[in-house]
């Protein structure tokens, strides 16, 4: 199948059945931004499409990728749900560029709010379609026909999903009056399917890039500068040119090595001989945060009301207070890697990316030929976590594999992901305000240097309010982390409630039901300190208890920590987390990323933190950056309140913002030292 | 340099030519085309690569070939018997004990090694016994909780 296809070319390709496409609406599409986007061959306005093959199987083509977060499963449920299929028949085409529509990228999460919604209209368009194709046929009532496990019935007449079409295909449009099942409905979505593609992961059998292999393939090493900006001034590749079968690239400051094994490539690789020009007096993190103060630009507003200085003229107490945030790592468990191919003028990459198509603009900016000349094919992934956003690994093999003329593989090391990858920005965040002493808030003044403004608005009640965000100069290169900033936000907010509480004495949970009318908000808030028995027992000799609210994204949660601290360290014991993200799509594995994401947060509000000093990360390794593991794992209990009423949000990162600011507050009660820094120590 | 030949993995005997510095990770990655034990570190502090040696789990990215020469070697590839799952595979489905998967091997082929010292854990002993694989998507409980049905299982 050639790349340049066109909607017409996708449909003969698909062969006899139904075909439902999916047609972004004008909301969603302006917010992925499809609506700026010039020159891109495909058709803009569909999002996915479903296939029906006269097989029974059911095709889903979508440029979403699977990274963990487990929407194969979620997305084939929505499908089998409204096609009244079962899941098994469902199969999921995703994130092949060739293959798939158009998406923007894996991130946001964006695919349960907007990906499942349409895929779940165009499920039931088909199923409609269906009916009629039966009733026509048939020459039956529509009303009197069934669909249901995968068969049509009518009158003791029966067949496939995809016999009736007799070899013609017929397509379809997602109707203006498409009727979808209500969640209250729901007989597979909403409920515990097992993730579909479990026994590849349990037997080894599913090939992630790195386990890619392709006739003739080299392996590739890149030469890595030993700071960051560091220019290239000598080179000499004579050794490692005299190991058999290694191909030497440079351009510029890139260099790097191909060779039939990876043993081979590895002694090319340390056979190089380079000098590098290092920018001296880069940031090291010992003025990180200064830095950034110092570098701010001029405030954004990001939500504003009233007036701070009236707020503060009827304060009874105030408050004002400096948190910061490090520099973290995702730390995927796969590192970023890609094999690449060229056929002619024609590339084709598998990476682990969650934006595939992103990742062929990078390609085809890098080499300078038309999008339609290249594939992009995402395996399912071994995580990312907002990390892998950009096409560096995949630029660097294909660069590679255009010299050698052979197809590469190239895998980063663990100390590569650690220094070339992008980190969780860090941030400065400043907080004022004031409350009255029966404990209603009057002002809200909080500046977010660098970090970011996800989750920074308030749900809290507060008349006189203001949210700014100010970016500002990173030493070290930053992008998206699962949740964004909403880590650091809550985890300053939640602190910063939990003083002002403790100033007008009242108790945590007591003080922040008076500041909330959010009924989503207050739901969670309830639910989570009555599953912990907040307020029934005090804390242990050297324990304290701690919770904090959080909403991000369309999600309400709340969490509850206590904390031990034994010889000067924090102990996370117990956590319990609620959590609100409309109707549920899948129970347990919400629950899992909700434990997951408690866990995964356990490592930014304890543990990681980017060391660096001249342009060079000092603590590169897995033996030098402590991440969660058996051992620091508390009790977690999770509450989910599921709104039926209420559309699905997408839940793979808010769950992630509630454990800092729980636990800081629980350090708090334990010590009486507040921490205001992440990772926290006492 | 010496070479390693003959390795015995998953009950068959397998030829090959390696130097014999060579981890054993990149021998059955790259030469056997047994790709499930993964890369993650390098310095044996992640636990994706694991496998057996003589029933004993190994981080295999920092173990020489040489030392693997002459040993049963069970990667994950070779837990399925007859068509049937391991136990403790069969555990991780029940518990749904994975997201990415990326570690999933590793960490069942150290929950294997550690049911064969240990028939009945307890719940400190599975945490300590795992405590050097590493899981980023944080399904540590469910794998304990998989761990503990899997001993359970082989009890009744």
């Amino acid at each position: 199948m050639t790349s340049e296809l066109t909607r017409r070319d996708f449909l003969s390709a698909l062969g006899g059945g139904v075909v439902v496409l999916c047609v972004m609406e004008a909301a969603d599409a302006q917010e992925s931004g499809r609506r700026a986007r010039v020159g891109d061959a495909k058709p803009q306005e569909i999002s996915a499409w479903l296939h029906i093959g006269e097989d029974g199987v059911v095709t889903v083509y979508t440029g979403k990728t699977e990274v963990g977060q487990n929407i194969r499963t979620s997305l084939s449920q929505a499908v089998a749900e409204e096609l009244r299929a079962p899941v098994t028949s469902i199969r999921m085409l995703m994130a092949d560029t060739d293959l798939v529509p158009y998406d923007m990228g894996t991130f946001g999460s964006r695919t349960t709010p907007t990906m499942a919604p349409q895929l779940r209209k165009a499920a039931a368009e088909a199923r409609e379609a269906l009916i009629d194709l039966a009733a026509s046929q048939w020459s039956v009532d529509r009303a009197t026909v069934q669909i249901s496990d995968g068969k049509i019935a009518c009158a003791g007449r029966s067949a496939g999903l995809g016999e009736l079409t007799r070899g013609h295909q017929l397509v379809r449009k997602i109707g203006p009056d498409v009727m979808l099942t209500p969640p209250t409905e729901w007989k597979i979505a909403g409920h515990c399917i097992p993730k579909v593609d479990a026994r590849d992961l349990v037997t080894g059998k599913h090939r992630y890039t790195p386990d890619m292999q392709r006739a003739g393939m080299l392996h590739g090493k890149v030469l890595r500068p030993v700071a960051f900006g560091a220019k290239l001034t000598s080179f000499d590749d004579a050794a490692a040119k005299k190991i058999p079968g290694v191909t030497v690239v440079r351009e510029g400051d890139f260099a790097a090595v191909a060779a039939p094994d990876a043993e081979s490539a590895e002694k090319a690789l340390a056979a190089l001989k380079a000098q590098w020009k290092v920018e001296e007096g880069q940031p090291s993190d010992s003025q990180l945060f200064d830095y950034l103060k110092a570098n701010a630009e001029a405030a954004e507003d990001r939500q504003a009301h009233g007036s701070i200085e009236q707020g503060m003229a009827d304060a009874e107490h105030k408050l004002s207070e400096t948190y910061t945030v490090a520099y973290i790592a995702h730390t995927p468990l796969e590192p970023r890697a890609a094999v690449a191919e060229w056929t002619g003028d024609k590339l084709t990459v598998w990476t682990g990316s969650q934006r595939p198509f992103g990742v062929r603009e990078d390609l085809a900016g890098a080499f300078g030929i038309p999008q339609e000349r290249i594939r992009v094919i995402v395996p399912d992934t071994g995580s990312a976590y907002g990390g892998k956003h950009s096409g560096e690994c995949a630029v660097e093999a294909a660069r590679l594999a255009k010299f050698a003329a052979k197809p590469v593989k190239l895998v980063w090391t663990r100390e590569e992901e650690f220094t070339w990858a992008y980190v969780r920005p860090a941030g400065v965040i400043e907080i004022t305000s004031g409350v009255r002493n029966d404990g209603r808030m009057t002002a809200w003044e909080f500046h977010n240097y660098n970090s970011g403004p996800s989750g920074a608005q308030i749900t809290y009640d507060i008349p006189n309010h203001r949210i700014m965000f100010h970016s500002s100069k990173s030493p070290l290169k930053q992008g998206s982390y699962r949740g964004l900033a909403a880590t650091a936000n809550h985890f300053a907010r939640e602190s910063h409630m939990d003083q002002i509480a403790q100033s007008v004495n009242l108790d945590p949970l007591e003080f922040r039901l008076r500041n909330l009318k959010d009924e989503r908000q207050r739901a969670v808030l309830i639910a989570a300190a009555e599953k912990f028995g907040w307020g029934k027992q005090k804390p242990a000799a050297g324990h304290g208890f701690g919770l904090a609210i959080g909403f991000e994204k369309g999600s309400y949660l709340a969490a509850c920590a206590e904390v031990a601290v034994e010889g000067g360290r924090p102990k996370i014991v117990r956590v319990v987390e609620s959590f609100e993200c409309g109707a549920v799509v899948n129970p347990d594995q919400l629950r899992n990323q909700i434990e997951g994401s408690i866990i995964m947060a356990i490592g930014g509000a304890l543990f990681e933190q980017m060391r660096f000093e001249n342009g060079r990360i000092l603590n590169a390794r897995l033996s030098q950056y402590r991440v969660p593991r058996f051992g620091d794992v508390p009790v977690i209990e999770t509450v989910l309140v599921d709104r039926k009423d209420l559309p699905s949000a997408g839940a793979g990162e808010t769950p992630i913002v509630g454990l800092a600011p729980a636990v800081a507050n629980a350090i708090f009660q334990a010590t009486g030292k507040r921490p205001r820094s992440m990772p926290m120590t006492v | 340099m010496p070479r390693v030949t003959e390795l015995k993995v998953n009950g068959a005997a397998r030829r090959l030519n390696a130097n014999s510095e060579r981890s054993l990770l990149s021998v059955l990655r790259d030469d056997l085309e047994l790709t499930g034990a993964k890369y993650g570190c390098g310095e044996g502090q992640c636990g994706a690569c694991t496998v057996l040696l003589d029933g004993e789990a190994v981080r295999s990215c920092i173990t020489p070939v040489s030392k693997a020469a002459g040993k049963r070697i069970t990667t994950i590839e070779g837990l399925e018997s007859d068509g049937r799952l391991h136990p403790l595979q069969e555990a991780f489905l029940e518990t749904g004990a994975m997201q990415c998967g990326y570690c999933t091997s590793g960490m069942i082929m150290s929950g294997v090694s550690l049911l064969a010292k240990s028939a009945q854990p307890t719940e400190s002993e599975i945490v300590h016994g795992m405590q050097g694989n590493i899981c980023r998507c944080g399904t540590y409980p469910r794998i304990v909780a998989a761990v503990r049905i899997a001993a359970k299982r082989r009890a009744s």
